[in-house]
């Protein structure tokens, strides 16, 4: 731990609730508190709550805002209505990618952006660049990262206790907010009582819940209610397991500047058509498919996969993983990883090296695990 | 915690002497080292009958975000692996100094304790890391 990481505002929180903390992404973060496995069960069964104030805060605004980020992003800005989230993809000329991102419009002309933590100075650097070079800096970016704090709610409880404790602007309940949606929730009860944060229906666990912005003043408190009110902290290492579960990439894992998102097969968050950073390629390797493709792997057994551990047929190398884990949820091992196309079907059989045991495989569908459909 | 009876080593193994006549030990994690591993989800251990040698890698512990090697504190034959492990290995988690045990092992080189760490030596040890 080196003493220029920066500290979200809860650091003292997460010591006191038996965090342990460690470095990530440039800051000192909560990677557990009680275990991760029971953090993990939390979140699948109850309600569980994130600090993930490291991650950025970007507001991009003015008169050619959604004209730029339709530039920037592999998602539409323009076809965006207000109040609405999307997650996409910030790639470099070659469809590479420098960050995922979920992105909200606020107002016409008015989003905020969520890049991960280790990638925010990248991309406001990237920002700022095509900005200058292409929009003759008509946008305002504007980095509001250290200002306020993000906090995710996240659970089959999540919603309901939102709505306990929040009430929209119009007197509708939170949970009234559909997926992927987002609103301004003003506290009912406790000592932020009448104060506002910003709610978004969005998450990063394969649960429902929200993602909160809130003042930087006000973080300790709403940590404070949410947790006496019944949530379970949840630190990076549960985050990690939730969302391979739920089959989402993560950034310099199943992404990175040398990878696509066609290759990590999520075509569906890239615009088929019209001219932005990377399209050339992008729609290209639609259209031609690609030579590797990221797959999802079930072990029989407790023994785990881990990153860059070779994936191999018959005795030939093929491809690696990317991520992988013991999954609580499913108490069987899994794993993200590339092969080459031809051996990317369901049902493939394939090979693992762990360490020097070939432990035997399977292509699976992804995601791992889906949240049950609640009637 | 830390248990009295036992002698350790850097890597955060212990061993106990559990039948002098015999040369028989007991050998496993302390708590510090559970703790920094977190739940612990799978052990390879070394197989009845097989023989470990001091401070030589002897398995792998995992638990759900790294994995670990296991070193003997001891050279010696395994005359049993806690089978206990294979359905719960949480008990390494839960009750490290005790049905959390690892391996039981008949010690070749009984001078090679003498090399390792008393408990209050290695209270120092871990104090200071």
């Amino acid at each position: 731990m080196t003493d220029s990481n920066k500290r979200t505002p809860l650091y003292d929180s997460h010591l006191s609730a038996g965090a342990r903390m460690v470095p990530f992404g440039g800051w000192d973060m909560p990677v557990q508190y009680s275990g991760i496995i029971s953090e993990v069960e939390s979140v699948r069964t109850k309600v569980g709550i994130f600090d993930v104030s490291h991650m950025g805060r970007l507001y991009i605004s003015g008169p050619s805002a959604t004209e730029f980020l339709d530039w920037m992003l592999t998602g539409s800005a323009s076809n965006l209505r207000i109040g609405r989230a999307r997650y996409c993809m910030i790639c470099n000329p070659v469809g590479g990618v420098i960050d995922d991102t979920i992105f909200y419009k606020l107002e016409e002309q008015n989003y905020l952006l969520i890049p991960n933590a280790g990638n925010r100075d990248a991309v406001v650097d990237w920002f700022n660049k095509w900005n200058k070079e292409k929009f003759g800096n008509a946008c305002n970016i504007s980095d509001k990262t250290v200002d306020t704090g993000l906090l995710a709610v996240q659970g089959p409880d999540a919603v309901s206790l939102i709505d306990e404790l929040f009430t929209l602007g119009d007197g509708a309940d939170p949970s009234s907010l559909r997926l992927f949606s987002s609103g301004e929730g003003t506290w009912k009860t406790g000592p932020l009582k009448g104060k506002s944060v910003f709610m978004g229906r969005t998450g990063y666990t394969g649960e429902d819940g929200f993602e909160l912005v809130v003042d930087k003043a006000m973080l300790t408190d709403a940590w404070g209610q949410l947790v006496n009110s019944g949530t379970v902290p949840a630190g990076l290492g549960a985050r990690d397991v939730l969302r391979l579960e739920a089959g989402l990439p993560l950034h310099g894992h199943e992404i990175d500047e040398a990878t696509t998102p066609i290759e990590a097969g999520l075509n569906r968050f890239v615009k088929q058509s019209g001219e932005f950073i990377g399209s050339e390629v992008l729609h290209n390797q639609i259209e031609q498919g690609t030579e590797k493709k990221l797959i999802g792997l079930h072990l029989m057994g407790r023994s785990a996969p881990r990153v860059g551990y070779p994936i191999s047929f018959e005795g030939g190398e093929i491809g690696h993983v990317t991520s992988g884990s013991y999954s609580p949820t499913l108490d069987k091992s899994i794993a993200m990883g590339y092969v080459l196309e031809r051996y990317s079907k369901i049902g493939q059989r394939l090979q693992i090296d762990i360490r020097g045991r070939m432990t035997d495989t399977e292509v699976v569908e992804l995601p791992f695990y889906s949240r049950p459909r609640r009637s | 915690m830390i248990s009295d009876d036992c002698k350790y080593t850097e890597e955060h193994e212990w061993v106990k002497v559990e039948n002098t006549e015999a040369n028989e030990v007991l050998v496993g994690i302390t708590d510090y080292a559970q703790d920094q591993l977190g739940d612990i989800v799978y052990l390879e251990l070394p197989q009845t009958g097989s023989v470990v040698k001091q401070l030589d890698k002897m398995g792998e512990i995992e638990s759900v975000k790294a994995v670990s090697d296991l070193f003997s504190p001891i050279s010696g034959n395994v005359i049993e692996s806690n089978s206990d492990l294979d359905d719960h290995p949480e008990l390494v988690n839960e009750d490290p100094f005790g049905k959390g045990w690892l391996i039981r092992v008949t010690m070749t080189s009984v001078n090679e304790l003498d090399g390792l760490m008393a408990a209050s030596e290695y209270q120092s040890y871990i104090d200071g890391l």
